[in-house]
């Protein structure tokens, strides 16, 4: 891992500077000690071992899954409310590189850095659900092309390939690969444009797995247009889970927001509360549209209506208002607190559309098994702590060093 | 008319064949009740069989109504399939019970009327659609449509990703979830049983003659043609005829289908074709997003002028 301009330097140094963060080993180790390490240390220490154990003895032992709810926590959470969440990585991109908004700069590495590992984790949860994920590069060698998922699995690797090459520029800046970087800069823009055409499709695709349930996804929540419903809701999710990223991110990471002042976050945060609002309000009206359109008035008074009714005005419209009144009157706290609720309804809709309201004409309710609960909870944690490590040690919050 | 869809597509009417079980003269019979159905404008259903969805594609026609309830089929289906022996005895006909891992077939029973005096039993497997929803669901073509008419699952090319299991709309394939390369489980019309000319396990030991092996084509003529030469005993309808944009096992019955828990409400279009619209979207998403995309670029650098990027970007104006 060494390099040219840095073989000069002698080379504990040089591991200490970039993986140690300038510590001795010891008082490195001795850092570790925190009270959140220890609660990522046990979900991990449990976590790993039962991800064994569902390999060692099968779905059957380690999940909840039934004849009747074939898909679970893992696809309804970790594929399908992962990939969307992860979606701020190709929003925050176009915003910054093909729409021409600079100021939005600044947050545009740690949104790609969130995607990346939010895809992988994703991935690898899928893994785990698959009965014979060995079998899994049979996707791409076969013609699937009836198939939805064949469209999903081809447009997931290709995009998780951008945006690992995205993640590049940072890494070969940390790594002080100037020349590498330069190269990757100028792919940037390549590779923004293919990180769009890819999230289009995919993010859409993703609810176009549903078109072909029509009997068993409930009629408020069925569309024959329900891929477009994911896409945009999936620019919704990119753009709230930036907010809270950021103002958790300026929190906990604060000394490494060099460059950028607690002001500039603020505005950023109310431009992009500003877009929320407007998004969140079309998609509203585009979910009372798929309702009209599926004839699908009458349900809504009856329970299920009611637990629709939850998160059209509870999960859309609430967040919708939250950020136009936030946005109008600079109040950054109200625009922070509707993209909490615009993450927590998108994570919402997702397990409707997958789990709860997919299961509603089902002899059997799914409720996850602890182990899926745990497994799921393990690769969350892994994630966040992978976020830390990176950003403690590449330039991803802070500016890059001119 | 049924759509095309991709791979299935309908192919030319030719009479005979190895395995047909209609003879020629029920054919003709067939053929003339069809023809005054139309000039009568009765709603049979008897078409042209150049209209018919798998025409040519194996069939099996359950007539209700013949059924003894004796699980023969069950027995054959199990040994043909190397499964375990169905338990024996009444008791079964208890609770309803559904295909599974180890019995894809099951007979159950239904009260005829509300005073029990008469029973129905109906055998249940997978109704092997012309166009399943199953094998378009498959990104790895594990399970498959045979042009002969069984969709047919191989488990070496299968991920495990049980799409297939939600997206029949019969709920017919079940999972091995105990196994540690679990296999999706349901009837395969006994595809290598036809391969070599020989109709499947069930149909070949049902004893009543509820079960007709045949082509898809004249078994709806002779379906059709049961319920036009005793309209006042069934009920008319062709249950697989339209549902699911056709099936290869059709019944009749003198109980309406939902006493009989048939699924209702499945639709009549192909399920394929319900993601047609998404799945037709990527090449315009692939060949017009990178121009427009491209296009914004280059107006938002118009619009920002001599405005220029803090340096170390690399992406100066040349």
């Amino acid at each position: 891992m060494s390099d040219a301009t840095q073989r000069a330097l002698p080379e504990a140094s040089w591991f200490r500077r970039k993986f140690l963060l300038g510590m001795t080993a010891k008082e490195y180790l001795r850092s570790l000690f925190t009270p959140v390490n220890a609660v990522a240390a046990l979900v991990v220490a449990v976590g790993l071992p039962l991800i064994v154990y569902r390999f060692a003895f099968g779905l059957a032992a380690s999940t909840n899954l039934s004849q009747t709810s074939p898909w679970g926590l893992w696809i309804g959470f970790d594929m399908m409310t992962g990939i969307v969440l992860a979606a701020g990585g190709f929003t925050i991109g176009a915003t910054v590189e093909l729409f021409g908004m600079k100021e939005y700069e600044a947050i545009e590495r740690p949104a790609i850095l969130t995607g990346f590992l939010g895809y992988v984790i994703a991935i690898v949860g899928l893994l785990v659900d698959l009965g014979r994920p060995w079998n899994i590069f049979f996707v791409t060698f076969t013609n699937g092309t009836a198939s939805v998922l064949f469209e999903i699995a081809w447009c997931v690797m290709c995009y998780t390939t951008v945006l690992l090459l995205e993640f590049t520029i940072p890494f070969f800046e940390w790594l002080g690969l100037r020349n590498l970087e330069r190269v990757m800069r100028k792919a940037l823009l390549a590779l923004t444009v293919l990180s769009v055409m890819f999230s289009t499709m995919h993010q859409s695709a993703l609810g176009g797995l549903f078109m072909l349930m029509p009997g068993r996804l409930h009629p408020l929540w069925y569309s024959p247009y329900i891929f477009i419903l994911f896409f945009v809701s999936a620019i919704i999710a990119g753009i709230s889970t930036v907010i809270v990223e950021t103002s958790i991110s300026h929190k906990v990471f604060a000394p490494q927001f060099r460059g950028s002042s607690a002001a500039d976050v603020d505005k950023l945060t109310i431009g992009l509360g500003k877009a929320g609002a407007i998004v969140l309000f079309a998609y509203f009206f585009l979910k009372l549209q798929a309702v009209t359109d599926m004839h699908a008035w009458g349900y809504v008074r009856s329970g299920w209506g009611a637990w629709w009714l939850v998160e059209m005005l509870g999960f859309v419209l609430l967040p919708s208002l939250l950020y136009a009144y936030g946005a109008r009157n600079r109040k950054v706290k109200v625009v922070r607190a509707a993209s909490v609720v615009a993450v927590l309804g998108i994570v919402l809709n997702r397990l409707n559309v997958s789990i709860i309201a997919f299961n509603w004409n089902q002899p059997k309710p799914y409720v996850p098994k602890w182990m899926e609960l745990w497994i799921t909870l393990t690769l969350l944690t892994i994630g966040v702590l992978a976020f830390r490590w990176i950003v403690n040690r590449m330039p991803v919050l802070h500016e890059s060093p001119a | 008319m049924q759509g095309g869809f991709g791979h299935f597509t309908r192919r030319p009417f030719r009479l005979g064949g190895p395995i047909m079980k209609v003879n020629r003269r029920e054919f003709l019979k067939v053929g003339m009740a069809a023809g005054s159905a139309a000039f009568i404008g009765l709603p049979a259903r008897a078409r042209a069989e150049a209209d018919v969805a798998g025409a040519e594609e194996s069939s099996v026609l359950v007539d209700t109504t013949l059924c003894i309830g004796c699980r023969a089929c069950e027995a054959a289906c199990s040994e043909a399939n190397a499964l375990p022996a169905p338990s024996p005895g009444e008791p079964v006909f208890d609770a309803q019970r559904t295909t599974s891992m180890d019995a894809f077939t099951v007979v159950n029973r239904f009260e005829k009327g509300a005073d029990h005096s008469e029973v129905r039993y109906v055998k249940t497997q997978c109704m092997h659609c012309v166009a399943p929803a199953c094998a378009s669901a498959c990104p790895n073509r594990a399970l498959d449509k045979k042009r002969n008419g069984p969709v047919t699952y191989d488990a070496g090319r299968c991920m495990g990703c049980r799409y297939c299991m939600v997206a029949c709309p019969f709920q017919i394939p079940k999972y091995s979830y105990n196994e540690l390369a679990p296999r999706v489980r349901k009837c395969t019309f006994c595809a290598p049983r036809q391969a070599r000319g020989l109709a499947p396990a069930c149909a070949t030991v049902c004893p009543s003659g509820a079960l007709t092996f045949g082509k898809r084509a004249q078994l709806l003529d002779a379906a059709n043609l049961r319920i036009y030469q005793n309209p006042n005993t069934y009920v008319h309808h062709v249950y697989g005829e339209r549902e699911a944009g056709g099936t290869n096992w059709l019944y009749i019955s003198d109980v309406p289908f939902e006493k009989l828990a048939m699924k209702v409400g499945v639709l009549e279009t192909p399920y394929p074709d319900l993601v047609k619209g998404a799945l037709g979207a990527p090449p315009f998403v692939m060949t017009l997003w990178p121009p427009l995309l491209m296009g914004l670029y280059a107006f938002s650098r118009q619009r920002s002028g001599e405005e220029e990027r803090p340096s170390g970007t690399g992406e100066e104006k040349p």
